[in-house]
């Protein structure tokens, strides 16, 4: 399949075959402009058409089967993609079988998960599909009856007469319409027609799920498969020096004990080759208690590296990062971005004379807020399968983006790009974590080594030491007030290590006439990774916090306030590049301003906070209800507003909005990595805190805005509000507003 | 190393391996039922949930050694098919993500119900609080046990 920039004829779009033994099958690649997430625009390493492939097969005894293009890792993608496939292809959606495709095969090209974007980039494509096969089924019928299509219908599985009372099985018909012109024009059902989208369906894996069955990377066998684990040095700004194996070669199933070194050197990373700790010691043995415990016994002298040079990028956008030497600890850092502050910084957008409303203003309200280092922390510890032999290297990973994995894998394997056969597994969750691959070139590499099948597992302390964390961040917001209370001029800094979380273009920018946004960076030699909706999840608390109080300042209604704003900046923008839709966001205030009864809540004690926030092409909103109980906040209920466009499996997207909403709270309160010398002081759950069931909210009540907009994608934009949502709320129950992330630290205090 | 004779799910396996091995590493590396799931090795997360003569535990901190003639029950026998009411339920709510903490999440779950057949709120959340989700579908959990205690109960 050739590349294009969406010119592509349907004809070479769709391919139909014949499937050996009957059937017909369907491939059809896409293209779609990514709008690129953070991570992604930083790397400019997509900033290309996406294409993907994938299938559609119906055998002649009626079985039809839809694989799923991207990686599943419980956003539910599995179930609400083929639902987009069926709906247009008029089949019984209980009667579908859904497989997971594989990745780098003749079927499949590109697939990526991350973004916010499955959806959003499906969208047309399957539908287009599903409505091919359809289209080409009926055809097949109405040549064999001798009918016109006009008299035809497809309903379930089957194309009817209705006249005639005459009906064939897609399975039946497959094999002669795989055989037609595939047809240049399709028909797309219009937005708001629609059976099966919109209608809340199951996730398709579920009773593989509850039964324990084998899904997992952790779970996968091969045989004569040995078990690795790569320890990593203890502290960021430390290298390995050398090490003695001799005890641990002696322990019981131990096969080899060596040193790899997981990029090449002068490798030039593309954008998620994110890897601190290159050289790694590698204990090989038969099972994991065994290599558990001999990992033990290898003596690992580590030393404090100098700085170095990383190269990085392709073409234009090709770049010499030097890492920092120095072992960094979490009060210096705060140190570090408080002196920042204190100093210009980068100018990233500038409306009006902010100077000078400032320097006229009778009163300046100006908080700082902060956030530490977050790690993932998926519930499946990273784990990558690896069995490189001459004629292929078959991998089973658990990975968002396996297309960007290939340059790192061809380039630090040595092995060219045919030979890949890359199984999908599903993940035990990524959130971002596990867009950065290196563990599947750690695998590949053992496995050259061992000239063997291996599984590379990390323990849970080795996933929460060795990096790919979301920034640690610090911003001040502030607001010049005239004698009339009338807000008159906004000004936004700050930074974070190592990057800052300013997005100078989103609200409340066009809202002011004077404005103001600065960034800075504070380099570090910690690694930092996309972190579900990436620098979002912190800007958002802090904007969302800091207008909440100053809605309080001027005497008016938060959710008002936010209107107000959003009405004045539709009608006479401020500045350009403003990136939100006002109609959308103004949506949804007013939908959870109804649902939420905000004027007149049904339990008259509650304290509730709200936030809005857009990221990722969507709009949500929520309101929370808090009180205190022995000094520690309880979450009650929380109404939430979304407008993603349409909803395509609003089962799944209200489980992933309730999940944002618990990741966020669990973040906002008890989230944080510490840093002392360069060692990450939490190790495993024992010390790091997540949030538990009876810290979860009572019940969550979700609320979509109608639409026909096409989907704009939900994974990350319900979560970033939530964290001020919370903070809001808990300043109604306690009357103390907290701006230092996590807020347990400061509760605990008193 | 030494070997062990086990009941798991009413079978009986045998298993030469260092006593000191989790029974949660014997059940996924030597007897392959791989529905009990690492998490952190620790404890603190119950994704290793299993039952010992009913009881729910974390596998990950029992020696084979110290299981003797005591029954080991995994995600695997809960239900000869995923019909225990406790696993109905989790598909009725829809509850999984990622899917990866259910099992843990759904043999605690059972163990619940087996003590406490028609637990408060506060129970389940106090029970289950071992228990951690990272895709956060701790309302879903709840909804799902009372839902299956009720099916019991009725």
């Amino acid at each position: 399949m050739e590349k294009s920039n969406n010119t592509q004829s349907r004809r070479s779009f769709l391919k139909v075959t014949s499937i050996t033994g009957g059937g017909m099958m369907i491939g059809f690649s896409w293209l779609a402009n990514l709008i690129p997430n953070a991570a992604i625009a930083a790397t400019a390493a997509t900033k290309d058409w996406i294409e993907l492939t994938g299938f559609i097969k119906i055998f002649p005894d009626n079985r039809i089967v839809i694989l799923s293009p991207n990686p599943e890792f419980g956003q539910n993608v599995m179930t609400s993609l083929p639902m987009m496939i069926a709906e247009e292809l008029e089949v019984d959606w209980t009667k579908i079988t859904v497989e997971q495709g594989d990745y780098d095969t003749p079927r499949f090209k590109r697939q990526f998960t991350g973004g916010s974007q499955a959806m959003r980039m499906a969208w047309k494509p399957l539908r287009t599909a599903g409505a091919t096969a359809r289209t080409m089924l009926i055809q097949a019928a109405a040549n064999e009856w001798n009918i016109p299509v006009a008299e035809l219908t497809a309903s379930n599985g089957f194309v009817i007469h209705k006249a005639s009372n005459k009906s064939a099985s897609y399975g039946a018909l497959a094999t002669a319409a795989s055989k037609l012109t595939t047809p240049e024009k399709i028909n797309l059902k219009k937005n708001g027609e629609f059976s099966l989208i919109g209608t809340p369906q199951k996730n398709v894996e579920g009773s593989k799920v509850v039964t324990g069955k084998s899904l997992f990377t952790m779970d996968y066998k091969h045989e004569g498969m040995l078990i690795a684990m790569a320890i990593h040095p203890t502290a960021f700004g430390m290298k390995l020096k050398s090490f003695d194996a001799t005890e641990a070669l002696k322990m019981p199933g131990i096969k080899d004990v060596f040193e790899i070194q997981v990029y090449k050197d002068g490798y030039v990373k593309a954008g998620f080759d994110t890897r601190t700790f290159n050289n790694l010691v590698v204990v090989v043995g038969n099972t994991t208690w065994e290599v558990m415990n001999a990992r033990k016994k290898v003596n690992i002298q580590w030393e404090v590296f100098q700085p170095y040079k990383e190269f990085a990028g392709a073409g234009n956008n090709k770049r010499e990062d030097t890492i920092p030497a120095g072992l960094e600890s979490s009060d210096e850092h705060l140190k570090q971005m408080y002196e920042k502050q204190k100093v210009p910084g980068k100018i990233l957008r500038k409306d009006g004379e902010p100077e000078a409303a400032f320097a006229k203003a009778k009163k300046i309200i100006e908080k700082t807020y902060s956030a530490p280092f977050l790690a993932h922390n998926t519930m499946e510890p990273i784990s990558c399968f690896a069995h490189i032999t001459d004629e292929k290297a078959l991998f089973v990973a658990p990975i968002q983006i396996p297309e960007m994995m290939k340059q790192s894998i061809t380039a630090n394997l040595g092995i060219t790009a045919d030979k890949i056969d890359m199984k999908l597994a599903r993940m035990g969750g990524g959130f971002g974590r596990r867009a950065y691959g290196h563990y599947i070139v750690e695998a590949g590499l053992i496995s050259q080594k061992m000239k063997a099948p291996i599984k590379l597992i990390y323990t849970r302390e080795d996933d929460m030491t060795n990096g790919v964390y979301r920034p640690s961040y610090m911003v001040t917001y502030k607001a010049a007030l005239d004698e009339k209370n009338n807000v008159t001029a906004i000004h936004i800094k700050g930074g974070g290590i190592p990057e800052n979380a300013i997005h100078e273009n989103r609200f409340p920018a066009g809202a002011f006439e004077n404005y103001l946004a600065e960034g800075w960076d504070i380099p570090s030699n910690i690694t930092i990774g996309a972190f579900r909706a990436p620098r979002s999840n912190f800007i958002a608390s802090a904007e969302q916090s800091f207008l909440d109080e100053l809605a309080e300042a001027i005497g008016k209604d938060p959710i008002d306030y936010r209107i107000e704003l959003l009405k004045k900046a539709k009608a006479n923008p401020v500045g350009k590049n403003n990136e939100y839709d006002a109609d959308r966001y103004i949506g949804v205030l007013e939908l959870v301003k109804e649902k939420s009864n905000w004027g007149n809540p049904k339990n008259k004690n509650a304290k509730r906070g709200v936030a809005a926030y857009f990221c990722h092409n969507s709009y949500a909103a929520h309101v929370l209800e808090l009180s205190m109980k022995d000094g520690q906040p309880v979450v009650g209920n929380i109404v939430s507003a979304l407008d993603c466009g349409v909803v395509v499996n609003p089962e799944g997207a209200k489980n992933m909005i309730e999940g944002a909403i618990v990741d966020g709270i669990g973040n906002v309160l008890y989230g944080g990595l510490r840093f002392e010398k360069g060692v990450p002081m939490q190790k495993n759950f024992n010390q790091y805190r997540m949030i538990r069931m009876k810290e979860a909210p009572k019940k969550i009540d979700i609320h979509f805005v109608q639409n026909n907009i096409d989907p704009t994608g939900l994974g990350e934009p319900p979560f970033p509000p939530i964290f001020a949502a919370f903070a809001n709320a808990l300043y109604k129950a306690t009357g103390k507003r907290h701006y230092h992330q996590p807020f347990i630290n400061d509760l605990n205090k008193g | 190393m030494a070997k062990f004779k086990l009941k798991i799910n009413s079978k009986i396996f045998e298993v030469d391996v260092d006593p000191s091995t989790p029974v949660l590493w014997v059940l996924r590396d030597h007897i392959n039922l791989v529905g009990t799931k690492y998490g952190c090795g620790v404890g603190s997360c119950g994704a290793c949930t299993i039952h010992l003569n009913g009881r729910s535990l974390r596998s990950c901190q029992l020696p084979v050694s110290a299981v003797g003639v005591q029954e080991i029950t995994t995600i695997e026998g809960l239900s000869e098919n995923g019909e225990h009411p406790v696993q109905k339920a989790w598909i009725e709510q829809d509850v999984a993500q990622c899917g990866y903490c259910q099992t843990g999440q759904i043999m605690t779950a059972a163990a619940l119900l087996k003590t406490k057949p028609n637990p408060t709120d506060e129970e389940i959340d106090s029970y289950m609080s071992g228990n951690i989700c990272r895709c956060g579908t701790y309302t879903r959990i709840r909804t799902a046990i009372k839902s299956a205690a009720k099916s019991t109960t009725k």
